[in-house]
């Protein structure tokens, strides 16, 4: 034991050393960033300009009070909330069905394993705007309701002909309940690959004898479902959910992909837009302060959406 | 319930066929009828068929040829589900996320129809049963917080519990210290005697099977090789392998000849064998067979002296061994020299049998 502190403290300045190139980058662009962050969401009147001058600034809870009575940050933490909400459920729940199917079969699961592994490793812009395209019109559209609407999206002519009507889903004039039924389909698609190949890979290291054991028993499908599958698979449901939320609430290449730097229909710009898209368009025009606001309201939620689902997860889920 | 097993066949196809490669029998026209209410233990080393002659019975796999009865009534299409059977697993699969009782009753949550219970009428069952296995007292425990013999009998309580035509144990014994093992295998037997349930029980281990069974059965490469009351087959193999595999330690084989009526081994005549044929032979010859004699017709170079309190082993080679060493045990009342270079013994004819040296069969020799 003293032998062993021995050789611990001979050269502990050789241990920083070692450390020092990971320690440095570290400091540089971690925590350094985060302890700015945090300084500059309470300067008031910040920014990088006015800085640069030398103007006079107080600290204060001032660019909280200014953001949260912005009508746009509003509108962004409700469509973030409303995406997160909508996307992390329904993707978990396909992703679980599409998981235990694989698992299944017996033909073609290397094959099909692969397709929907595909979009994990597309860019999400690139899929973004094959989307778009998918659900787009393209025609001589002036919004006015007289005017016959030109379809040409795949998803408009599949509908049509099943003897649907048309919808206008993200182009002018559309409907929020339209665009945000586009961007639920993208995102939920989008997150399924990482979300199956967890969940694959946890069905996969279930022990066999457990199904052979209820099958034993005469459990029926649905059961074996409700009460093995998923409480064996509880911590990986458990990671995915909370790693979703995590997510879905920085959510913005999506938007990207599908509307561009719009973040909405060309009638309504910025409708969709999102807490990390009121950050990025604050940096933009110099509004550091109210950034670094809007981030750290947005690590709070996160924060609570996370605790909220530790505390529920403890209860509900089996190590 | 007795249990019939008729001509049952299970051949697995072969992975790769296109390189030639061979369909796997794995249990190839077993017939046994199990009688009601016995425990039979299948024995015999991996590989043997003993688990896939098990899951057939359970119904997990389902025969290539054959048939498999219970009672009267033909199982063998029968899914799992449907034929009574209650299956205990080797490493028991008991449900890690619920409690004791949860798993205790989980199959009887599965019942459906006329069989369907009330949850008193499930509580009392399952607590009943939980009494047999005598782990009432840990009802509201998880499977993590159990020792292993615990857990064995949660699992054998979740097999008794919806009340099987047959309790199947696979290797029930091979995840539990040795001590745990006594006393469990014990426990079973216990178990056995006091529901009277027809059970049959898969393993490697020779003691295990011969401690416990009503009737072992010795199968090899698919091939049943003997069946019978423990120490008859103990006392009779019908072939090399059964009694090589049966007995700790093992039985000493050796090569030898019949010659007039005489066995020969190396220059000595060792034993009268009245009624065999002059022919080469396969002799083994149990531990406890040797007697130790001064003057005895059989000599063994001396190599050492295990005392182990209530008898003496002697560990001594031979050149027509085929084995390394040839092992005896012999009471500890008998002094031996180990500083001798030879050792001479007598032989027990009972505990000596002989074996056709190229099919392994049995030779019986006539009694005196």
């Amino acid at each position: 034991m003293a032998n062993n502190s021995m050789v611990e403290s001979r050269h502990p300045w050789k241990a920083w050393v070692y450390l020092a190139p990971a320690l440095v980058l570290l400091l540089v662009f971690t925590v350094w960033p985060i302890i700015n962050t945090v300084r500059m969401a309470f300067l008031e009147n910040y920014s990088g300009l006015k800085a640069a001058g030398g103007a006079h600034f107080r600290f204060g809870i001032g660019n909280f009070k200014k953001v949260l009575e912005y009508k746009r940050f509003l509108q962004c933490m409700k469509n973030t909330v409303i995406i997160c909400f909508l996307t992390v459920p329904i993707s978990t729940m396909l992703a679980l069905l599409i998981s235990v199917a694989l698992n299944s079969i017996k033909w073609f699961q290397k094959f099909l394993q692969t397709v929907f592994f595909l979009p994990y490793v597309t860019n999400s812009i690139a899929i973004g705007m094959v989307f778009a395209a998918m659900f787009n019109i393209v025609g001589s559209f002036y919004g006015t309701e007289n005017e016959l609407i030109v379809t040409a999206g795949i998803i408009n002519n599949v509908i049509e002909f099943f003897g649907g009507h048309a919808v206008n889903w993200i182009n002018y004039g559309s409907t929020y309940a339209a665009n945000i039924t586009v961007m639920v389909i993208y995102i939920v698609w989008n997150a399924l690959p990482f979300k199956i190949l967890i969940l694959l890979g946890g069905l996969q290291s279930v022990n066999k004898q457990y199904y052979d054991a209820a099958k034993v028993d005469g459990t029926s499908r649905r059961r074996i479902f409700t009460r093995i599958t998923v409480p064996l698979l509880s911590p990986m449901i458990a990671y995915v959910v909370i790693t979703g939320f995590i997510g879905g609430f920085k959510e913005y290449t999506s938007i990207v992909g599908i509307f561009g730097e719009n973040m909405g229909p060309a009638d309504d710009k910025g409708r969709l837009n999102t807490m990390v898209g009121f950050i990025y368009d604050s940096l933009s025009t110099n509004s550091q302060g109210r950034a670094s606001a809007a981030a750290l309201i947005l690590f709070g939620l996160i924060l609570i959406v996370t605790i909220l689902q530790l505390w529920v997860s403890k209860k509900k889920v089996h190590y | 319930m007795k249990v019939e097993l008729q001509n049952l066949t299970k051949i697995f196809p072969s992975r790769n066929k296109k390189e030639g490669g061979a369909d796997v029998v794995a249990v190839n026209n077993f017939t046994f009828t199990i009688p009601d209410g016995k425990l039979v233990g299948l024995l015999g080393p991996s590989g043997c068929g003993k688990s896939t002659t098990l899951y057939m019975i359970c119904g997990l796999q389902k025969p290539s040829s054959g048939k498999l009865l219970f009672g009267d009534d033909d199982v063998t299409n029968l899914p799992p589900e449907s034929r009574g059977v209650g299956l205990v697993f080797q490493n028991y699969a008991l449900y890690p996320h619920m409690t004791v009782k949860q798993n205790i009753m989980f199959p009887l949550q599965n019942l459906k129809g006329a069989d369907k219970l009330s949850k008193d009428e499930m509580l009392d069952r399952a607590y009943n049963v939980a009494k047999i296995v005598q782990i009432d007292e840990l009802m509201e425990r998880k499977p993590s917080e159990l020792s292993g013999g615990q857990q064995q009998r949660v699992a054998i309580a979740r097999a008794l519990v919806k009340m099987p035509r047959v309790l199947l144990l696979d290797e029930p014994l091979s995840n539990l210290d040795a001590r745990l093992r006594l006393q469990t295998r014990e426990e079973i037997k216990r178990i056995q005697k006091e529901t009277r349930i027809t059970t049959v029980f898969v393993t490697h281990d020779q003691e295990e099977a011969m401690s416990i069974s009503d009737m072992i059965v010795v199968m090899k490469l698919g091939v049943v090789q003997q069946i019978g009351k423990p120490q008859d087959v103990y006392n009779s193999p019908a072939n090399l392998f059964v009694a090589k595999f049966l007995g700790t330690p093992p039985i000493n084989v050796f090569r030898g000849e019949v010659k007039n009526g005489k066995l020969h081994i190396g220059d000595e005549i060792v034993m009268d064998v009245k009624g065999v044929a002059d022919q080469e032979v396969t002799v083994g010859i149990r531990p406890e067979g040797f007697i130790l004699k001064a003057d005895g017709p059989f000599t063994c170079n001396m190599q050492n002296v295990e005392v182990m309190g209530r008898d003496v082993s002697i560990v001594s080679t031979h050149e027509c061994s085929l084995n390394e060493t040839i092992r005896s045990i012999i009471d500890a009342d008998n002094d031996v020299n180990p500083e001798a270079k030879t050792v001479r013994f007598a032989l027990k004819p009972n505990k000596v049998f002989l074996f056709n040296k190229e099919t392994e069969e049995r030779i019986y020799v006539e009694e005196k």
